[in-house]
């Protein structure tokens, strides 16, 4: 049974999941070492699938990891690298495994990552996945239309981005993977409040937010390289001028600490935020940064040195 | 890859396109056409490559088989790098441009704004499924003529 569902049911309870990277070769305490710091303050945790298209531990081997470590796991699934087939036999696999919650997207172009010269799939896309998932699971068939014996039993989740173009259909876009069966989503980095708010007052009209849960992507930007990474280097993050400035308005030494105070102010008002059920924590490799960044935001309360135990 | 996908922009206006699609629109005729021209190998090789010849020059066709344009504003989805079929990714830069070639634009930019100023926005939020591999290098018109096509787009309902 999945706790993030039972979580996302629990309207009192603002979501919080947070993101693990699988480690670069077969070491699986470093799995362990990151659940360490996260057990007790989010709901779930992502696994990412090669993220980026940076070949990594797989994203199957490592939700098997994480949740004997005593993390709630999100396995992430990317049309990326696998066809048809190999998709939903990795979910079959998944749901064998225990994995509660899968997160189905397009994934990033192997242009992008540390092996360009690899031949790009994409024999579905991000919502044709999320479709044959529910169907998978809510009607008990494969693409093929072969009946599954026992049918899995996941939290279908996806990922949207509200600030690209087209930013009108966005929402829309988000409406149509609800329809195909997502039930929640976790977005891209949020900076642009004013433009988020927009997108889930969209959301809400359209009843999107009822039938699929929004959690916000919010993490810290910690350095002035980071800032210029952000804005440049990644597809479809938007770091508008005002927090720019912000990070480069204060001394080199202070930035971290900037970025972190605009990181909980956001959290702040995403809380606040009508149709925002939660947030997905980015920290990339300061997990053990998460529950004082949750408290400072008065999201969770406790003391990590109780609640860790 | 020789054959790698990039986002084409189409070269006639969507307008023109959706009224030339009209006199493509199936019926007995069209039907019975195809079917006679499956059957002569010769024939469909040579009326495959009049299709191709055309909508490669229009749309940037990479010859899928199982055409999506009428329902994406004619910018064809096969020519994004990623070849989505059901809108863009998330990668798409403030400027519009493509993650995968900053130098173009996002085909699925292009079909939202064609599809949008023709009023047929409401065609991006229907399901394409995944398509038929099998179908490459195949007319697309003479699966359409035929009907191969029904139910490669469905409407999502909330069931």
């Amino acid at each position: 049974m999945s706790g993030l569902r039972a979580a996302l049911a629990d309207g009192g309870r603002f979501v919080v999941t947070a993101e693990v990277g699988p480690p670069r070769d077969a070491d699986p305490d470093a799995i362990t070492r990151r659940a360490k710091a996260l057990r007790g303050w989010v709901d779930a945790a992502n696994v990412t699938d090669n993220q980026g298209a940076n070949a990594r531990m797989s994203s199957l081997a490592a939700s098997v990891l994480l949740r004997a470590a005593g993390v709630e796991p999100v396995m992430q699934l990317t049309c990326r690298d696998r066809n048809r087939i190999a998709l939903q036999s990795d979910l079959i696999g998944a749901a064998a495994l225990g994995v509660p919650n899968v997160l189905l997207l397009t994934g990033d172009h192997p242009s992008l990552g540390d092996h360009p010269e690899a031949k790009p799939v994409f024999d579905l896309d991000g919502v044709q996945l999320v479709w044959t998932a529910r169907r998978m699971r809510d009607e008990g068939v494969l693409l093929s239309g072969r009946p599954l014996g026992r049918r899995p039993s996941w939290l279908i989740g996806t990922v949207e981005n509200p600030f690209a173009p087209p930013t009108a259909a966005r929402a829309r876009r988000l409406a149509k993977k609800a329809a195909a069966g997502a039930e929640f989503a976790q977005t891209q980095y949020v900076f642009d409040l004013p433009a988020f708010a927009r997108w889930t007052a969209m959301l809400r009209d359209e009843g999107v937010t009822e039938r699929c849960a929004v959690l916000a992507g919010v993490g810290p930007i910690r350095s002035l390289r980071m800032l210029a990474f952000l804005s440049t280097g990644v597809p479809g993050v938007h770091v508008p001028d005002e927090v720019a400035r912000r990070l480069r308005g204060v001394p080199e030494r202070r930035v971290e600490e900037e970025g972190l105070a605009i990181c909980e102010e956001t959290l702040r008002e995403l809380a606040a935020t009508p149709g925002v059920r939660g947030a997905h924590l980015m920290v990339f490799g300061h997990e053990d940064e998460v529950p004082d960044l949750l408290r400072r935001a008065e999201i969770r309360k406790g003391d990590p040195d109780v609640d860790r135990l | 890859m020789v054959n790698e996908p990039r986002p084409f922009r189409p070269r006639i206006s969507a307008r023109l396109a959706y009224t030339l699609h009209a006199g493509l629109a199936p019926n007995p005729f069209y039907r019975r056409l195809a079917a006679f021209v499956e059957g002569r190998p010769r024939l469909a090789r040579w009326f495959t490559s009049g299709e191709r010849a055309v909508k490669e020059r229009l749309f940037g066709c990479r010859m899928c088989g199982q055409c999506a344009l009428p329902v994406t504003g004619y910018a064809c989805p096969m020519t994004c790098p990623k070849q989505l079929r059901n809108g863009p990714c998330g990668g798409v830069s403030a400027d519009g441009s493509c993650e995968v070639d900053r130098s173009l634009r996002c085909v699925w930019v292009t079909a939202a704004e064609r599809a949008g100023s023709a009023g047929r926005g409401g065609d991006l939020d229907l399901l394409q499924r995944p398509a038929d591999n099998r179908e490459w290098s195949r007319s697309s018109w003479l699966n359409y003529w035929q009907g191969r096509d029904e139910g490669l787009t469905t409407a999502l309902g909330d069931g």
